[in-house]
């Protein structure tokens, strides 16, 4: 039985976990996190959310099957590198492109983001397909 | 020339769309492939007939400096107008033979295939494309005989022919690298004219005999013969096809094609006369003893096959061009015969020759036709069968050893003579039974073949010359090496050894035929079916692998998961024991420097974790005190700078944590069972892995940093790739390949436990 307050510290830590997930993903080209760390920070976010709640409510979080999460992840990351194939160069040669968001700054955008965000959704969607079939064994 | 031989694998796969109302045609719909081909390919004879040699050439695998090539000439043309030609006509027979059963659209599609790669394995310019068509005859084969895969019988003779013939193709492989490198080049066009070079290597024995592998287990040799009887489980146009003209005779085209290069020597002489002459009996005193006539042929080809390896073997012109003349009589007759067999069947729903009786007259043509076609198998004029056999003879005759020779093919020719009388006498001409009236008359398909090939055989019995001047000769320059001699075919040559031996054969077979009965009474022993033999040893072999497997798996892969640790962790430390010993490298403790509090602090948690996890009672206080310990190291990484490290460590440690937990409550309850001894022993191997790692750590820092990479990445992190991150440039960008490679296999293993844990689920509700 999930105790009252693993529950509520969990709905009050998630939106900070996730949003920490996202932000180690983004900035991830150019100080210390990525794809794997961000995608490994929102699993356990998840992860924490089937321990308090139980893995039929996570599924419904989720909206998405775990399973299909991973597979799209792995084709995101496969598109990413297709992109570079259409302008005559190797297969992942990253394409950079320059974002100017006006009052939020410029930023560069790349193909190695939309890598990344890749291994981002497959860390997230192997991991918690591995954790939910787990917790719904017990 | 290219896309003729590739047309086939690209066109097989219409052969599973669904047909429709025309599936009545289907057949003669996929007859049109090998009749274009056959125009195709005489198209080119006049160009082969006149000794040239066609060539065409694709970059394949330019890194290793293999072609997609290939090479046209009178040798590779006889054998492909023969797949070509004869696979309309087998095409055409089967539409009819199998029309109405399941799965149809399948057998096309497999059969397809196989006259792809057998026309590729003919038309093969080098030896590695050829090995490669060989490879997917075999295996197309494998589902040609498996087709009735409902049938245990099936299964396993289809696994017999791949296992037996695959392992040959392994054989074959090494033999061709061998002869490749030895002769300086893989190209035909090479090897052909570096035989004096290979037959002088000291390589020459050992890559004649792994090719004698490879050609001796495709084409049924002695004593690997018994897996082309068993293959008579196929449907009877594959048997047709695959297992009298085609792929049973790769061998010989094999050794045929190398006659050349590798031919002429004493090892040739007698490895080739020893095994065909032995085929040659062997197969030909089997067949005596067989009622079903799928069976009879069976064994009767796999004679045949030991008389073409034998007159290789023997390599005068005289032999070589009588090898070419018998190829083509058994392609005509072989063919005819079994596509007879198979409507006989169709139509009867018999193929016992005991049971049998009077077909003539309600199946006149084929009568006529299996008529024919037998008598060119027992050798009788006018056929081309009488033919072929006066060629054997006079090659056997001139031959050296030419009394043993002769007296070999004399014997067999007068069991072939009983064979055959056996195959048509009693079912088609004996005095009917009522027993078996009814049968429904086979449609012109199942008659079209075996009348066109028994037709074929008596036309170039008549006029060889019909087939000699434009075919054989260029076939026959192709073995001999030299120039275009037209071949000695006739049917009268005066009175000489060669007729007398031929009344002799025909009086002596059908002497034997009439006393049949009397000698079945001989012990099964001499009849062939004997409890040993290479069957014998080949069922023993596959029971052998089976049991070796299970044991293995016994041992090796028991389900113990601490067993599978103490292995790894076992052979870990061995091996790199082992290499330290062996190099002599022993660390000297590098000066340390005094420990700061902070790290000190950080020690004592990871060594009080570890303690605890030891001693822990339970398994969960266990899989904590291990992720203090992982926390631990991750802080570590902290205070010497790796952010990124620590990030990761601390996540992944969560993670694994939470796994366990999720895991490790389904167990029963923690009970310590292992005794003492046990205990101890994880204990030595758990220090001793330890101890290794901590001393290799010792010769880490005594090696010192600097990686030749490192500086490259640092440079190029920003230039290159638009980052600062180094860590993370390098998963993305410089070595997003590997990072695509581990997100697969993640992928993957989330996809195994969520289906996995399912299918236990799904199990546990049944």
């Amino acid at each position: 039985m999930p105790s009252l307050i693993l529950r509520t510290a969990t709905l009050y830590l998630m939106p900070m976990l996730l949003l920490l997930s996202a932000f180690l993903l983004l900035r991830g080209h150019y100080l210390p996190g990525g794809g794997f760390v961000g995608g490994l920070v929102a699993a356990a976010t998840f992860s924490l959310h089937c321990l308090a709640f139980g893995a039929q409510a996570t599924r419904e979080l989720l909206r998405v099957p775990p399973v299909s999460l991973a597979a799209g992840g792995l084709l995101v990351a496969l598109l990413s590198g297709l992109l570079s194939l259409g302008e005559g160069e190797p297969f992942l040669t990253g394409r950079w492109g320059r974002l100017d968001a006006g009052v939020l700054g410029v930023y560069d955008l790349g193909t190695p983001l939309l890598f990344d965000l890749g291994i981002y959704l497959v860390v997230i969607g192997a991991t918690l397909s591995i954790v939910v079939s787990l917790a719904e064994e017990s | 020339m290219i896309w003729a031989v590739l047309a086939g694998f690209f066109l097989a796969p219409l052969a599973l769309l669904p047909l429709g109302s025309v599936a009545r045609w289907r057949g003669g719909l996929h007859a049109l492939l090998p009749l274009g081909l056959t125009l195709f390919l005489l198209r080119h004879l006049d160009a082969v007939a006149q000794g040239r040699i066609l060539v065409a050439r694709q970059p394949w695998v330019p890194g290793l400096g293999i072609d997609l090539s290939f090479y046209l000439d009178g040798l590779s043309l006889l054998f492909a107008l023969l797949i070509t030609g004869v696979g309309t006509l087998v095409m055409v027979y089967a539409g009819a033979y199998l029309h109405g059963r399941p799965q149809v659209g399948r057998f096309f599609f497999w059969l397809t295939l196989f006259m792809a790669s057998m026309l590729g394995l003919v038309l093969a310019g080098n030896v590695l494309t050829l090995f490669i068509f060989w490879e997917l005859t075999s295996l197309t084969s494998f589902f040609l005989i498996g087709f009735d895969h409902e049938r245990e019988g099936a299964r396993q003779a289809a696994l017999q022919a791949l296992l037996v013939t695959a392992l040959g193709g392994a054989a074959l492989l090494a033999g061709l690298l061998v002869l490749g490198q030895a002769a300086g080049g893989y190209d035909f066009a090479t090897l052909l004219s570096r035989g004096e070079v290979l037959r002088a290597h000291p390589w020459y024995l050992a890559g004649l005999l792994l090719v004698l592998g490879g050609a001796f287990t495709k084409s049924a040799q002695v004593p690997f013969h018994f897996w082309l009887p068993s293959a008579m489980e196929a449907p009877t146009p594959v048997s047709a096809y695959l297992h009298s003209v085609t792929m049973v005779k790769a061998g010989v085209y094999l050794l045929a094609r190398l006659h050349p290069v590798l031919g002429g020597t004493s090892a040739w002489f007698w490895l080739l006369v020893g095994f065909g002459g032995a085929t040659l009996l062997t197969g030909a005193w089997l067949a005596l003893w067989q009622s079903d006539m799928k069976r009879i042929l069976a064994y009767t080809t796999v004679s045949a096959l030991g008389g073409l390896i034998l007159l290789l073997g023997i390599g005068s012109e005289a032999a070589l061009h009588a090898a070419l003349v018998y190829l083509l009589a058994h392609a005509l007759y072989k063919g005819a015969l079994f596509l007879t067999a198979g409507a006989v069947d169709h139509a009867v729903g018999s193929r016992d020759v005991n049971q049998l009786r009077g077909l003539a007259r309600s199946l006149p043509l084929l009568a006529a036709a299996a008529t024919a076609a037998a008598l060119s198998m027992a050798g009788l004029p006018p056929l081309l069968g009488f033919v072929a056999k006066e060629a054997l003879y006079r090659a056997a005759l001139a031959a050296p050893a030419a009394g043993l020779l002769t007296g070999i093919v004399w014997v067999s020719g007068v069991l072939l003579v009983a064979a055959a009388a056996l195959l048509v006498a009693r079912p088609f001409f004996a005095a009917p039974r009522a027993s078996l009236a009814e049968l429904h008359a086979p449609s012109p398909a199942l008659w079209l073949g075996p009348v066109l090939l028994a037709a074929g055989g008596l036309l170039c019995g008549l006029a060889p010359g019909l087939v000699n001047r434009p075919l054989l000769t260029a076939a026959g320059a192709a073995l001999t090496g030299g120039a275009l001699v037209p071949l000695d075919l006739a049917l009268w040559h005066g009175f000489d050894a060669v007729l007398l031996l031929s009344l002799l054969t025909l009086a002596a077979g059908v002497a034997l035929y009439l006393n049949l009965a009397r000698l079945a009474r001989l012990p099964s022993f001499w009849r062939g079916a004997s409890s040993w033999g290479a069957a014998r040893l080949y069922d023993l072999g596959v029971a052998g692998l089976y049991g070796l497997a299970y044991r293995q798996t016994r041992l090796l892969q028991n389900g113990y998961l601490r067993s599978y640790i103490l292995t790894l962790v076992g052979f870990a430390v061995g091996l790199t024991a082992f290499t330290l010993v062996g190099r002599g490298l022993s660390p000297a403790l590098p000066g340390l420097a005094e420990p700061r509090l902070f790290e000190g602090a950080v020690a004592l948690m990871i060594l009080c974790g570890a303690l605890f996890a030891v001693f822990s009672p339970s398994r969960l206080s266990a899989v904590v005190a291990m992720g203090t310990i992982g926390y631990g190291v991750a802080l570590i990484f902290v205070e010497f700078g790796a952010p990124d490290l620590a990030m990761t460590q601390f996540v992944i440690e969560t993670m694994t944590v939470i796994l366990f937990v999720l895991s490790i409550h389904r167990l029963p309850t923690y009970l310590p069972r292992s005794s003492r001894w046990i205990q101890g022993r994880d204990a030595v191997v758990a220090i001793a892995a330890g101890g290794l790692m901590t001393l290799l750590m010792l010769l880490v820092l005594e090696a010192g940093g600097g990686s030749r990479v490192a500086d490259f990445f640092a440079e190029q992190t920003w230039p290159a790739a638009h980052g600062r991150d180094i860590v993370n440039v390098i998963l993305v960008d410089f070595r997003a390949m590997d990072t695509l490679g581990e997100i697969a296999v993640l992928t993957l293993a989330g996809v195994g436990v969520h289906a996995l844990l399912r299918l236990r689920a799904g199990a546990g509700e049944d």
